[in-house]
């Protein structure tokens, strides 16, 4: 493999579509954005979608048989048909829209682990989940008397199923697991996990926000029970996000939020519950931003997953390579891969906090801190690191200032 | 190298620190300079860095004891960060408490200082956090102080 940019995509052409990364700082240095794990920035075409809604057709969602309303309405079932396309789910109706992957993973924790859930059920996770897949379950583990337990990594940083026998009981009903670290970029082999956990017994609950935006997922083929993942990390809106769930799943479990067009009958003394996906979608959706997630998703079907993850693996070995040089630097997780295009790391001598905003004084935008992993970085026997978390819009010359940005600091902290 | 930072002579007086950011005028300068008090900051002695002198509510590890001498009540203030630039603002707060009496540091506007300097330009919620932690540190030790 080269790291040349191949030739089927151009990294130039898509970077014509992101007006914010023609941003440039008081010195006229262009912005070099690396902290894509934490959202990504939006290409025309969504903030093009955005302002049409406002200007031509606003109004609240199954509401109004009059125009706009319906307008509204079919542009909403547009997206939530591309959604399913995306992840090749089976039908539109299991794909719902919430606010976001935290909204999902609280929704499928009370919703469904209320349902199932008894005192003594476990609950696997892994030790690299982002709280937004961690506390929700401790909380419905509190409420009903189950119990939390973790898968551990390697050393080298990838996910170790060598404990999976004792650690998947009979008392396993639901495991819930990211696609790819937030931290690590670690990835999982949902496809094997998921049947080891079918043959036990348990469901497969998949955190995709970091996973959507690199890799296809197909939820069939992969037997993913619930998925989750968020606008905003796949170059959509922030304010939206989506939960699929296996029909017979999303018709046992219980909403969280009551309130309008979730029900289907209400009477004073109880209410029965609309079919899914209205029964999980209660309240104003985020209606502009829901249908301004199309064109986000079909811009990564377009460019396609197979051309993006080339060009991110691309960026990745060559930033793990330049970043190995850089002195006193470690980079955390496993080799390129067994991980998406996220690259963190310690410096010796360096706090990250000092190391962010000195990037920052270069136009480098990176993030610092535990990025919501504290059990992880306490596994990893760290308070906080760096992250630079790459997309299809970056470069190999911005990895390249990365780099020269950390020489700049390391000369800025004395460390040479 | 200095294993204690209780030589005052590395710490420049309020005045010179407000002269010096005056000079400068740009903020990218002034967060160099206060890099560099940072870095010029003392090391505390590792037997000081406890749990019980964490200083709480901060992105970064903070470590600060603060001592009031028997004879003239004056405060002995030690603090160190693993950031540098943190250490920087532990230099400012050292140079506006440091040998100052339980009454003075009471009485004392710390946010016209912080205001003087231009801070809200250079720190974010966070760090602010962070700076007030500290100076609430400092303040409750001088209440005790004169409690006692």
């Amino acid at each position: 493999m080269n790291n040349a940019t191949t030739s089927d995509f151009d990294v130039q052409l898509i970077r014509e579509q992101f007006p914010i990364l023609r941003q440039q700082d008081k010195r006229g240095k262009q912005v070099v954005f690396l902290d894509n794990g934490a959202s990504t920035q939006k290409p025309v075409s969504v903030i093009q979608k955005t302002t049409e809604v406002y200007e031509q057709y606003y109004a609240n969602a199954y509401r109004g048989v009059y125009q706009f309303g319906q307008k509204v309405d079919d542009e909403l079932e547009l997206t939530r048909r591309t959604v399913q396309q995306l992840i090749r789910a089976e039908t539109p109706e299991q794909i719902s829209f919430t606010s976001g992957t935290t909204m999902s993973l609280n929704l499928i924790a009370q919703g469904y682990g209320r349902v199932v859930l008894k005192p003594g059920d476990e609950i696997l996770l892994t030790i690299m989940e982002h709280h937004a897949n961690l506390v929700p379950w401790q909380m419905i583990a509190r409420q009903t008397g189950a119990v939390v337990k973790y898968l551990p990594l390697h050393p080298d940083g990838t996910l170790s199923t060598n404990q999976l026998d004792q650690l998947l009981t009979e008392r396993t009903r639901i495991v819930s697991v990211t696609g790819m670290s937030n931290v690590l970029g670690t990835v999982v082999d949902l496809k094997s996990l998921s049947r080891q956990v079918h043959d036990a017994g348990a469901i497969f609950v998949v955190d995709a926000a970091q996973l959507i935006s690199h890799a296809q997922i197909d939820v069939v083929a992969d037997e993913i029970d619930f998925l989750t993942f968020s606008g905003h990390k796949i170059y959509g809106p922030s304010g939206v996000g989506i939960m699929y769930g296996k029909a017979e799943l999303l018709d046992r479990m219980e909403p969280l939020l009551g309130g309008g067009h979730m029900i289907d009958q209400v009477f004073p003394d109880h209410s029965t519950w609309a079919p899914p996906p209205a029964k999980f979608e209660a309240g104003t959706l985020p209606i502009a931003q829901a249908i301004a997630l199309r064109p986000a998703l079909e811009l990564v079907q377009t460019i396609g997953y197979e051309a993006i993850a080339r060009h991110e693996h691309s960026l990745l070995r060559s930033g793990m390579e330049k970043l190995q040089q850089v002195p006193g630097l470690k980079i955390l997780g496993p080799a390129s891969e067994h991980r998406g295009a996220i690259i963190s790391f310690t410096m010796e001598g360096a706090h990250p906090q000092d190391l962010a905003f000195l990037l920052n004084r270069a136009n480098v935008c990176v993030r610092h801190g535990h990025h919501c992993t504290m059990p992880l970085h306490q596994s990893l026997g760290i308070d906080a690191s760096v992250r630079a978390s790459f997309a299809f819009y970056n470069t190999h010359e911005e990895i390249d200032e990365l780099v020269a940005a950390l020489f700049e600091a390391r000369k800025r902290l004395r460390l040479n | 190298m200095i294993d204690h930072n209780d030589n005052l002579n590395t710490i420049p007086p309020l005045e010179e620190i407000y002269a010096e950011f005056d000079f400068l005028g740009d903020s990218d300068d002034q967060i160099n300079y206060l890099i560099d008090l940072g870095l010029d900051l003392p090391k505390l002695s590792p037997e000081k860095k406890t749990e019980q002198n964490r200083v709480h509510g901060c992105q970064s590890q903070v470590w600060m004891t603060t001592d009031f001498d028997s004879e003239h009540s004056q405060l002995n203030l030690q603090a160190e960060s693993d950031a540098m630039i943190v250490n920087g603002l532990i230099v400012v707060l050292m140079a506006a408490y440091q040998q100052k009496t339980p009454q003075q540091i009471l009485e004392l506007d710390i946010h016209a200082i912080f205001d003087r300097l231009g801070m809200d330009r250079h720190l974010s919620p966070q760090r602010k956090n962070g700076l007030n932690g500290m100076v609430q540190r400092i303040r409750s030790a001088a209440q005790q102080a004169l409690n006692l």
